[in-house]
């Protein structure tokens, strides 16, 4: 009993510590063939708990490369990455972390509580906890009254939400997501951006949070990481600092606008290079 | 779907069916055409109506032939489906294979089939109803266990599943709806293959049986009262598994002709 609090103390003290660590990462697709793909060289990056970082570059920069070496759900071709104290691999065995996609990822032949339940069914709990479990989820994302409807019965927004409360389900102490309201039309998005602030504020979860917007990375970030593209990497670190009470006015708000110019500014600089790039692909090829 | 809806979707072909046939009557009396060319349907109906006990026991043969071959090749086609998924080596050796096989008019193995087994037996037929079906099944259910969302894989593995966890969550019920859309392809197919089979010589019980020797003693508005009797036999098999795949379908919000609601 005293040992495994010992244990859990150690790991508290670990996640504390830091959420994910990135040390010299790399990873190459199609090695050694004509068509290799340098999709990101050399990255480091920390994350600290709590923290909400989002990953922002064209298309091409490795961000959602980066995001799923953070998830063990492709290895790294050089350096490591550690979560919450582990390895990638080890922590996606303990379901240390939840995750979102672009695309909700429904089950549709599931209800809406029953594709809450899915990691928890997956983790063994019995029936009656993880019931109460995907209830309080759908609570959390105000989505309680739908949980026995089908997932097509939903709008979209609806049903990211559904995905944000799966990914939740497990409390884990970080959520990896890809874009998810890449989907969603713009009053949608900035209803989920707030809803996804009150959400990881109240369980204190770090955020890895991967997005073409900048206004929404901006909005969201403690700490927005700008990439370039070929090879994809790491160019700038921007502290955003907007406080933690945002709101609607937040959006209004002159340091917010400084922060977009300064991100923008950021992303300038390679993206013309980058169109210049696919122009001469193009012309050439 | 309300009743008025019914009603407009039903009369259009009631209509028309109804002017066909009457016509089709019409030009056999007012062009004297002879029964051996083609009969009424009058006389059609009224040599149904006289020999419907046989037909429906004629129908009952070549119905439960087909009946058997659509389980039995439902059955091997969904555990082979299985396996492949399981090795991958047999799939790369035998799908190909499957999909060339299904191109070919399998039907002429009938031949074979009656040669190797007694030709008066059930056996050839149902075998040939089975083969058919098997490879229809086989092809459908294994794409419905591979082809699972990219989303939901990544999903999975995010959530540290199990390859047996990945089959039983999401292969499985992926698969579903492939199997039923095979069953609605083989079900007319497998009462189509279980009559021609019989055109290849045996036992006498079918209703393919019965439409060829009648025409071969002349006997035509009553071979036709067996075709008649055909028709309503496979799209007793057709409706049945239209029907399935309807409830199916509806639990997933699928609306018929493609998309989701």
């Amino acid at each position: 009993m005293i040992g495994s609090d010992g244990d859990r103390a150690v790991d508290d003290r670990a996640v504390e510590a830091v959420a994910v660590e990135v040390e010299a990462a790399g990873r190459v697709f199609n090695a050694g063939t004509s068509r290799q793909v340098d999709a990101l060289v050399d990255v480091d990056l920390v994350v600290g708990p709590g923290e909400f970082v989002s990953l922002i570059g064209p298309s091409g920069c490795g961000k959602s490369t980066l995001l799923r070496l953070v998830a063990n759900l492709i290895e790294p071709t050089t350096g490591t990455v550690r979560v919450n104290g582990k390895s990638a691999a080890e922590a996606r065995l303990a379901q240390d972390y939840g995750m979102a996609f672009q695309q909700a990822g429904l089950f549709e032949w599931r209800s809406v509580a029953k594709n809450v339940e899915l990691p928890l069914e997956l983790k063994g709990w019995d029936k009656a906890q993880r019931r109460q479990r995907a209830m309080e989820m759908l609570e959390l994302v105000r989505l309680a009254d739908f949980a026995e409807h089908r997932p097509w019965q939903l709008s979209g927004g609806m049903q990211q939400r559904v995905a944000i409360a799966r990914a939740l389900a497990s409390h884990p102490s970080l959520l990896l997501m890809d874009e998810p309201f890449g989907a969603l039309d713009e009053m949608t998005r900035e209803h989920m951006q707030a809803e996804l602030l009150r959400i990881c504020g109240a369980a204190r979860t770090s955020v890895v949070f991967v997005t073409h917007s900048i206004p929404e990375a901006v909005y969201l970030s403690d700490r927005v990481v700008v990439m370039s593209p070929r090879p994809g990497r790491i160019t700038h670190v921007i502290d955003i600092g907007l406080g933690t009470e945002r709101d609607t006015d937040t959006r209004e708000d002159p340091a917010f606008y400084t922060k977009v110019t300064e991100v923008r500014e950021a992303l300038r600089g390679f993206q013309v290079d980058d169109v210049a790039d696919a122009v001469r692909e193009v012309v050439d090829g | 779907m309300n009743a008025g809806r019914v009603v407009r979707s039903v009369w259009p072909p009631i209509v028309f069916g109804v002017a066909f046939l009457g016509l089709w009557e019409l030009a056999v009396v007012v062009f004297d055409w002879k029964p051996y060319f083609l009969p009424k349907p009058s006389s059609i109906w009224s040599a149904f109506v006289d020999n419907v006990s046989s037909i429906h026991s004629a129908a009952a043969y070549s119905g439960g032939n087909a009946l058997v071959g659509l389980v039995v090749g439902t059955v091997l086609g969904v555990a082979m489906s299985f396996l492949l998924m399981r090795f991958r080596l047999l799939n790369d050796m035998i799908s190909p294979l499957a999909v060339g096989l299904n191109a070919i008019p399998i039907i002429v193995m009938v031949a074979v089939f009656n040669i190797m087994f007694a030709i008066t037996s059930v056996t050839p037929r149902r075998l040939m109803v089975t083969l058919v079906v098997y490879f229809i099944v086989l092809i459908n259910v294994a794409k419905g266990l591979r082809q699972v969302e990219p989303t939901h894989m990544e999903l999975l593995r995010s959530f540290a599943a199990t390859p047996s966890q990945v089959l039983r969550k999401a292969r499985v019920p992926n698969a579903v709806p492939y199997l039923f859309t095979a069953l609605k392809i083989a079900a007319p197919v497998a009462v189509i293959t279980a009559f021609v089979a019989e055109y290849f010589g045996g036992a006498q019980d079918g209703l393919g049986q019965r439409i060829t020797s009648n025409l071969a003693s002349s006997r035509n508005a009553v071979a036709w009262a067996y075709v008649l009797g055909a028709c309503v036999l496979g799209l007793a098999f057709y409706l049945v598994s239209s029907v399935l795949e309807g409830i199916t379908n509806k639990k997933r919000g699928i609306v018929p002709g493609g998309g989701t609601r």
